[in-house]
């Protein structure tokens, strides 16, 4: 068993390994990072049998290191994700996606009626939920929630 | 300079709101004040409010200041296609304050960002409307002798009304009880009954318009606006329940007065209006007053 999931998705010699990510979302995460335009490789797999998420998704980039608030972008989509940090086939170092208290830019806001989505204003929000995603719009007060999150970058 | 605009009832804390309702009776008592003397204030409404502006213009008359402005976009550049943000920059170089109306939510809270000067906000979108909070409290406060302990009824459209929501927040400083009258279509929404509940602030809601009124110390009556329903056959049905008449103040307490935001449409009967417990056009004049604070503080004058 532990062989067979071993060989899901090869390993890399030098780079970042970002787990934990929801299956569903592996494309925004894609999108966030910035990856399609990345010229490094990279491998992901992605409906693997996860405990904790159900269907998880993994992504495997070589020599590319990413800075923590690169990172914190994640947490709309990713919250859970995990990073390991790989050096000559080692885990040197973990991190994970830390959900800031106020976020600007990243997501939409839901209102239609908002300031934000009329005039070039770049959204800001306060972090009103931590674990299922909830923002309050710093402009108009409404509640943006997991499921009406729209990535903008 | 930024940071003194008013945008948000929450933008005045327990002690702010106290010191607009004493400034506001010291301009009861003493409405002609020329501290605005020599002093620009601009008055930009992107959408009408008529009432609105005039309690605002009247407050800028009586205290001597000059008003520049329009009364609604279409006499505005914003017609020619100009940003929020440039409107208020150019503005804000004219003027000394702003007071804005404008149809976007969030609008308010972003002119005061970019504005040189502070920006009052005279209702942004169905958001907030932060003057009408206080003239209503200070309503409140004069006609109760007091803002603590009252049993305040909210009744008509709870779900889209933001004064409502509004008064809801600035009242929950001074111990209230909380009483929600309503179609079950316009109940308050739970996010007010969440921040009620994690402040231990008792609250009921009632669909039927009965004589529990005899417990109340202020009746807030709210307008059932047409476009809330797609069924114009249940807006029809609605607007007829929660209408207050004369009948129904019988057996009310005598401290209690009846508030409303206006404009009415038939929600309060034109039989209630002798009644001494009617207040709603006082309610009007106290706006005066309150703005005159308002604006006075946001400046530093006084």
């Amino acid at each position: 068993m532990k062989e067979e999931q071993k060989l899901q998705v090869s390993a890399i010699k030098n780079g970042t390994v970002i787990d934990h990510i929801p299956a569903k979302n592996l494309f925004k995460v894609i999108k966030i990072l910035g990856l399609i335009k990345m010229d490094k490789q990279v491998t992901f797999g992605t409906n693997l049998d996860s405990k904790k998420l159900g269907k998880k998704a993994i992504i495997k980039l070589s020599d590319k290191y990413f800075q923590d608030n690169e990172i914190n972008r994640l947490i709309l989509v990713a919250p859970e994700a995990r990073l390991n940090i790989i050096k000559d086939y080692h885990v040197v170092e973990k991190k994970q996606v830390e959900v800031p208290d106020q976020i600007k830019g990243i997501s939409k806001c839901v209102n239609p009626k908002c300031i934000t989505n009329h005039e070039n204003v770049i959204p800001k929000f306060e972090v009103i939920s931590k674990k299922d995603v909830a923002l309050k719009c710093l402009y108009c007060e409404k509640i943006t929630d997991q499921d009406n999150i729209e990535i903008i970058l | 300079m930024k940071n003194k605009s008013l945008v948000s009832i929450e933008d005045y804390g327990k002690e702010g709101i106290l010191k607009i309702l004493e400034l506001a009776k010291y301009f009861e008592n003493n409405p002609n004040q020329k501290i605005l003397d020599g002093k620009v204030i601009a008055s930009l409404f992107f959408e009408p409010s008529t009432r609105t502006r005039l309690s605002f213009e009247s407050a800028i008359n009586k205290l001597g200041g000059r008003i520049i402005g329009f009364t609604d976009a279409s006499s505005s550049s914003v017609s020619k296609g100009e940003s929020l943000k440039d409107t208020i920059k150019t503005v804000s170089k004219y003027s000394d304050l702003i007071v804005m109306r404008h149809p976007l939510e969030g609008s308010a809270k972003f002119a005061s960002e970019v504005s040189d000067v502070p920006i009052i906000n005279a209702g942004d979108g169905a958001n907030q409307h932060p003057t009408q909070t206080l003239l209503d409290m200070y309503s409140i406060s004069k006609t109760q002798e007091k803002l603590e302990d009252l049993n305040i009824f909210l009744v008509g459209d709870l779900k889209y009304g933001r004064t409502v929501h509004s008064l809801i927040m600035a009242m929950s400083h001074f111990n209230p009880v909380f009483n929600f009258i309503s179609h079950p279509k316009l109940k308050i929404p739970q996010e007010y009954k969440l921040f009620l509940d994690n402040l231990g602030i008792k609250y009921y809601e009632h669909t039927e318009f009965t004589d529990i009124i005899s417990k109340a110390d202020i009746i807030y009556m709210t307008r059932v606006q047409r476009e809330r329903f797609s069924d114009p056959m249940e807006y029809e049905k609605t607007k007829n329940v929660y209408v207050l008449n004369n009948a129904m103040l019988e057996n009310t307490k005598e401290n209690l007065r009846i508030l409303h935001p206006l404009p009415r449409v038939n929600e309060i009967s034109e039989d209630v209006d002798e009644n001494s417990k009617a207040y709603y056009f006082t309610q009007a004049l106290n706006g005066v007053y309150t703005r005159q604070a308002i604006i006075s503080s946001t400046l530093g004058l006084i």
